[in-house]
């Protein structure tokens, strides 16, 4: 984990360099402004993830001679297939459609959001590990 | 040096996975959640976009190819740019990479059985479709489509000057985008920190799955900037905010820079991914390890982080950026850029090279490439820059750059296709793609230059004759024909594959990542068998025990030292009888 928070404390202190030079050579606050959000972009989780890598034991992935029986086990939930996310990006589409053209496609993009909504909570009930 | 004391002589066994009876057909296309699905939905929408757009690019190349053309009114021409430019970038070259092509091969490249969250991938593809087709819906509304340029400068995209449903399409298709590619960015870097096989460290990661790391960081950084900036833009459009209007207080200039600080790093987004194709394609082709692995993860750091600080060299004459500041990053661009140069030469270096198809897009992309990347350096400085901005010299600069890109998208394509669909691309199909297409790029684009330094401002829909524009406008018009007919080949060629199959095999290009070791296509959750991963090249060492394999995490001291280096492996791993050829697969070996 330890090359993965480096990579983006990295981006915290290379950001944070930059704004800061910016800050005070252009005193200008639109760019100033977003270099700050990359520095905490980049900087929160990387602070998180290098606190974590000092307290975790390695993972198979970050062991270089790690066998593939030492990652044995459940990788993760994979849902096989679902029909949710289309249904929500439907929805969506109808309801960014409601902005250009009036109200009444918004009925209809929320109707199918909710109902994408309902439907990823159960179906994720009955999800198998892989 | 050190050689591994001992190598496993068989896979080692991994639990196998139930084979997954899904539905097919339409009902597939709608409820799959599988990475490949999903990466072949993507590539297929994304290419169906790169034909409308280059439909329209065809459409400006007639309107230009005579002095005062009345081909296309002059409302119409700025749909046309307008247009061309947004599918191109938002919706082709952009979705092509990291939601189709990364989609696909990353997860197989670290051994993980999907993305990370394979939901969230299947809705960013809808959003994707859905945001696309609202962005294409503009030409049937009574007005027209976005014509304000795919930048959509303010105050030219205030309701006042550009009013109608075209242009707000234009906007929430762009939002809808937005969050699509967001979620591929956070999909991407999750599966790539969480998913990886065991014994795949960082450092042994195939550099394509490296700048799709980095591409997904720099998607975090770059899209919500966008995304929020279209809002404002709408607010400005529907509800009076004047964010980036003068008579309400607001400053249009903020619009330029909210844009461009993601229009920057977009570039590089595009980007990334192609320089990851073509450091693994010419890997491969030229049977050698990267030259300077390290050095390209590093160069692809400090690229991505740079062109997130130089957002403002696109606006050098509005007058109110810190010129030095932008001048001096830009500029610093070209080191790490450099450094990649210098590594893909020294990869082909005493390399046994084979010039097949997606090695030939490569060096295509290498020399367009340099084109672009030196006529860039030119303008990051701001006297030349205040001379040819807004001239066709700047479009010659970025088409370069572009057209570079879609090489690199071929040379993916060409690549992976066999692993995609278990069918090779015919090489002969595919070389003359090849030649058309870089010959073509160099006709149409070429002449631009020169157009922008006689001093033809870009967007303009007629010239006069007396200007002088003529002859070369000719020739580039020509080339677009070129680029037609290469585009043209390229899907005889996917026909041709399809109608008479040449099968694949799992591994026809002799490949070093772990794509190469599952069945092409892939099953459901993509291995059925991983090799152990003992280096950067675990599927070539498992194919080739009679070589060394080296030490993990240690330079390899490639080309450098012959003694030491794969300069001598290299020698003896020849074969005199060629490599395999489709036809003489023998999946058994």
């Amino acid at each position: 984990m330890r090359v993965e928070s480096f990579v983006l404390l990295f981006v915290g202190f290379f950001f944070g360099l930059v704004g800061a030079v910016y800050w005070l050579w252009s005193h200008e606050d639109a760019g100033s402004i977003m270099l700050l959000g990359t520095f905490l972009l980049g900087g929160v989780p990387g602070l998180y993830y290098f606190w974590w890598s000092r307290r975790m034991s390695p993972r198979p992935s970050d062991n270089p001679d790690a066998s593939l029986e030492d990652g044995a086990g459940a990788v993760g939930a994979f849902p096989g297939s679902s029909v949710w996310p289309f249904v929500l990006g439907l929805g969506a589409t109808f309801v960014a459609l409601a902005f250009v053209f009036g109200a009444w496609t918004l009925a209809v993009g929320l109707f199918l959001a909710v109902a994408a909504l309902v439907g990823v909570v159960y179906e994720s009930r009955r999800g198998g590990l892989v | 040096m050190t050689l591994l004391a001992e190598r496993p002589a068989v896979f080692d066994g991994s639990p196998a996975h139930e084979h997954e009876a899904g539905p097919s057909g339409f009902l597939k296309w709608i409820t799959s959640t599988d990475h490949k699905v999903i990466g072949k939905n993507y590539t297929v929408t994304a290419l169906i976009f790169f034909l409308m757009a280059g439909a329209m690019a065809l459409l400006i190349r007639a309107q230009l190819a005579s002095p005062d053309s009345t081909l296309l009114s002059q409302h119409t021409y700025n749909e046309m740019f307008t247009m061309h430019g947004s599918l191109m970038i938002y919706l082709f070259v952009g979705p092509v990479s990291f939601g189709g092509l990364a989609n696909y091969i990353v997860p197989l490249q670290i051994g993980a059985p999907d993305m990370a969250f394979p939901r969230l991938n299947a809705l960013s593809y809808w959003l994707y479709l859905g945001g696309g087709s609202l962005m294409m819906m503009g030409f049937l509304t009574t007005g027209s489509a976005a014509d304000f340029g795919w930048v959509a400068y303010a105050p030219l995209s205030n309701s006042i000057n550009t009013p109608g449903a075209g242009p707000d399409l234009w906007i929430v298709a762009l939002i809808l985008t937005g969050f699509s590619a967001i979620f591929t960015g956070v999909n991407l870097v999750t599966t790539i920190y969480y998913l990886r096989a065991p014994g795949m460290t960082m450092f042994r990661m195939p550099i394509f799955t490296w700048n799709m790391l980095v591409t997904g960081i720099l998607i975090l950084i770059a899209f919500p900037v966008f995304t929020s900036a279209l809002v404002l833009l709408w607010c400005d459009r529907h509800l009076g905010a004047h964010i980036f209007e003068v008579s309400g207080g607001g400053v249009p200039v903020l619009w330029q820079d909210l844009f461009w600080f993601f229009g920057h790093p977009e570039v590089y987004i595009l980007a990334l991914p192609f320089f990851g194709i073509v450091t693994d394609v010419i890997a491969v082709f030229s049977r050698k390890p990267i030259f300077g692995y390290r050095g390209m993860v590093f160069a692809t750091i400090s690229i991505a982080a740079l062109s997130t600080s130089v957002w403002a060299h696109h606006m050098f004459t509005t007058g109110v950026v810190l010129l030095p500041f932008f001048s001096l990053m830009s500029y610093l661009i070209a080191v790490p850029t450099g450094i990649k140069f210098f590594n893909w030469i020294g990869t082909m270096w005493r390399g046994s090279v084979k010039f097949d198809t997606p090695m030939l897009f490569c060096v295509g992309f290498l020399v367009t490439f340099l084109v672009g990347g030196v006529s860039g350096i030119l303008l990051a400085s701001p006297p030349i820059d205040f001379a040819t901005h807004d001239t066709y010299f700047v479009v010659a600069h970025f088409h370069s750059v572009v057209m570079a890109l879609v090489m690199g998208a071929f040379a993916g394509f060409f690549y992976w296709y066999p692993k995609m669909t278990g069918r090779m691309l015919r090489e002969g199909l595919g070389k003359a793609t090849f030649w058309l297409m870089f010959i073509g790029t160099n006709v149409t684009f070429d002449p631009q230059y020169l157009l922008g330094l006689k001093g033809m401002p870009r967007r303009i829909a007629e010239y006069a004759a007396s200007d002088g524009f003529t002859t070369l406008n000719r020739i580039s018009s020509a080339g677009a024909v070129l680029l037609f007919l290469a585009v043209l080949l390229f899907l005889v060629n996917v026909f041709v594959s399809w109608w008479k199959p040449i099968p694949a095999g799992d591994n026809p290009w002799d490949a070093s990542s772990l794509e190469w070791a599952t069945t092409s296509p892939p099953p459901h959750h993509n291995f059925l068998r991983i090799p152990p991963i003992r280096s950067q090249r675990p599927v070539w060492d498992y194919n080739h025990p009679e070589d060394r394999i080296l030490e993990h995490a240690k330079p390899r001291p490639v080309g450098l030292v012959a003694s030491a280096g794969t300069g001598t492996v290299l020698l003896e791993d020849v074969r005199l009888d060629g490599p395999d050829t489709p036809e003489t697969w023998d999946p058994d070996r």
